[in-house]
């Protein structure tokens, strides 16, 4: 079957929307932060061996006793010219530290979502074409039960269980991995097992129903008959006519619950001791590092603004009748 | 006389509900022969949807299913036939259209490839070829440009062009019968009339039968050779079109012909249109007898004590009525 084009036009007026929303979103962040107690100067000022003297320096230095908006227009015009800033704490350009740190939650999110969709769409499909039935109804509860239990829970359950009582599984999440060749690799799929199985099972829970209910919607449309009565065969009745249409509200889901991944990630980083940017976060709020917080919180943000562009790409693209208008 | 395409013997298609049994269809006689357009006509919900449905086993079951009856297609019953033996007849020798064009396209898919999926299966061609073949059916059902609009989407097309694009899509594999249900229903008067003329054109081209399912008499008196008069998930009256509107034994073949709007008769006496009192009766627990009693002006005691047989009062023409 031929599928669509997006026209060009549709796309780039999507990515030039993309830019007043990133930058009304480092505005809030950066006032946000302004607003929020603390000073990454604290501890240098109760520390008797730095002199005053040269404390001031270091603020001025820093700009930090700049008025906000002069602050926010330096970072900006640096942002613009790749200049992430510098970690007060760890003494680093915060882009190195965000690239350190990305590519694990990349993976530990973007392989949870997989196994997410994985499971949801032939689960949902199946408990759709077959309402009410045994299957649909152990289906619904395991997904009723998924996504009642939070993943702090499940993820202390699944060390106790499989690191712990077995000794299957490393519970914490190590970067430096002395092996090399395949027992690098395995060891990297062996810590990541359960932080996977914990943030996909969750996502894939609220996704099992939310995908069943779409299919049930399409299924009892007349085109659905249409299809039956052309004698193509159930299965292509269901994976070419009701499945395709029934998965672009799918999409649209998968794409907007990014933010609400991206804070689950945190937890599960926490649990499982991910070097992710989660707790890269976390540490530096706690030491007051704004820098950091405000390049970590950015670059969330231009994630999901970017899995939003991804959804309004893929809506149009999957139906026909959005990329016309 | 030669066997009929499609004869159907006391079909009875019911649907578990939570109420209960609903008898939609409750022992249906009807055939088609090779060649003829069959009116089949009734008011909502007296099973005409359901029997054409249930002729290509498009119904769903559950909730529905075949209680009794044959659904004999040239001789060979298609109840006991697997999903996947129907599908080698849906289509290929008989294929639907339904009410609603606005609906019953795929909003995803363009109207070239929707055709094409059909002649690509049944005619084993290639996606190319089968594009052009649905771009040739477009140009056979009058669609102005067929090569461009072959490609567009549904939502690009009128719903009396969809109502074209679904007659293209039936008639791709030159189907042995046709089976309308409403398909003029939801249009533009108009629009209707084209349609019509349009399948009259089709079936003198390609000699197909077509099983016409409609509310309107004033369509079937236009396009049908015999009339099916379905009351209440029965058959009540057949007869051939002539026999049907000169003769109308049943009463309430009669009532639907009285309150067909007649411009020339209602001007000059200022005359009330005829309707028919009451309504169809619940078919959860249908009344023992003849099922338009209730609402006959003829009902005598002998009416609820059984249903009728349908009896012979013509040359092809029965009625289901003691009368």
């Amino acid at each position: 079957m031929q599928v669509h084009r997006v026209s060009r036009q549709y796309v780039i007026r999507k990515l030039l929307i993309m830019i007043p929303s990133l930058l009304g979103i480092s505005v809030v962040l950066f006032s946000l932060l302004a607003l929020a107690p603390g000073d990454p100067f604290d501890e240098l000022a109760t520390n008797p061996a730095v002199p005053p003297e040269v404390r001031a320096a270091l603020r001025a230095k820093f700009g930090l006793d700049d008025p906000v908006w002069m602050r926010y227009w330096h970072w900006l015009i640096a942002l613009l010219q790749g200049d992430w800033g510098f970690s007060f704490v760890s003494r680093m350009d915060v882009s190195t530290l965000i690239m350190q740190r990305l590519p694990v939650t990349l993976i530990v999110i973007g392989a949870s979502q997989i196994l997410a969709i994985a499971i949801a769409i032939p689960v949902g499909v199946l408990a759709a074409t077959r309402p009410y039935s045994l299957f649909d109804q152990v289906a619904n509860t395991f997904a009723f039960i998924g996504f009642s239990l939070p993943t702090f829970f499940t993820g202390l359950v699944l060390i106790l269980v499989f690191s712990i009582q077995l000794d299957w599984l490393p519970f914490v999440y190590r970067a430096d991995i002395a092996a090399t060749g395949w027992a690098f690799y395995w060891e990297h799929i062996k810590q990541s097992i359960m932080p996977v199985t914990v943030l996909g099972l969750f996502q894939g829970a609220a996704l099992v129903r939310f995908v069943r209910s779409s299919v049930l919607d399409v299924i009892r449309l007349d085109y659905v008959t249409t299809a039956r009565s052309k004698g193509i065969g159930e299965r292509k009745v269901i994976t070419r006519h009701v499945v395709r249409t029934a998965l672009i509200p799918v999409v649209t889901l998968v794409a907007l619950q990014m933010p609400i991944v991206f804070s689950g990630a945190i937890v599960t980083e926490q649990i499982f001791r991910v070097p992710g940017i989660g707790s890269l976060l976390i540490s530096s709020m706690l030491a007051n590092d704004t820098p950091v917080v405000m390049g970590v919180t950015f670059v969330s943000a231009c994630l999901v603004v970017i899995f939003n562009l991804i959804a309004d790409i893929l809506y149009g693209w999957l139906d026909p009748r959005i990329a016309f208008r | 006389m030669a066997e009929p395409l499609l004869d159907i013997r006391g079909l009875k298609t019911w649907f578990k509900t939570d109420d209960g049994m609903v008898r939609a269809v409750d022992g249906v006689d009807l055939h088609i022969d090779r060649g003829e357009t069959l009116g089949v006509v009734g008011e909502s919900g007296c099973g005409k949807t359901v029997t054409a449905r249930s002729v290509l086993k498009l119904i769903d079951m559950p909730p529905g299913r075949f209680e009794a009856g044959q659904i004999l297609w040239q001789g060979r019953d298609l109840i006991p036939l697997s999903m996947d033996e129907m599908d080698k007849i849906r289509a290929k020798e008989i294929a639907i259209i339904f009410q609603e064009p606005m609906t019953s396209l795929n909003p995803v898919y363009t109207v070239g490839d929707q055709i094409a999926e059909v002649i690509a299966l049944h005619q084993k061609l290639s996606r190319r070829q089968a594009i052009a073949g649905a771009a040739e059916m477009l140009r056979l059902v009058d669609i102005p440009n067929p090569e461009r609009r072959v490609h567009d989407y549904p939502h690009q097309f009128s719903g009396g062009m969809r109502q074209r694009v679904m007659i293209a899509m039936a008639l791709s594999c030159q189907p042995k019968l046709l089976i309308a249900d409403e398909p003029t229903t939801a249009l533009d008067v108009t629009i209707q009339a084209q349609i019509l003329e349009l399948m009259q054109e089709m079936k003198e081209r390609f000699g197909m039968a077509i099983m016409l399912i409609t509310h309107a008499m004033g369509v079937v008196a236009e396009t049908c050779q015999r009339v099916t008069v379905m009351y209440a998930g029965n058959v009540v009256e057949e007869a051939s079109v002539e026999a049907l509107f000169g003769n109308p034994r049943h009463p309430y073949t009669q009532g639907l012909i009285r309150s067909i709007p007649r411009v020339d008769r209602s001007a000059e006496k200022k005359q009330r249109l005829e309707a028919i009192a009451g309504t169809v009766p619940n078919l959860l627990d249908p009344p023992p007898g003849c099922r338009f009693a209730a609402r006959c002006k003829f009902a005598m005691d002998v009416c609820s004590q059984g249903l009728p047989p349908l009896k012979e009062v013509g040359p092809g023409h029965y009625v289901r009525c003691v009368l």
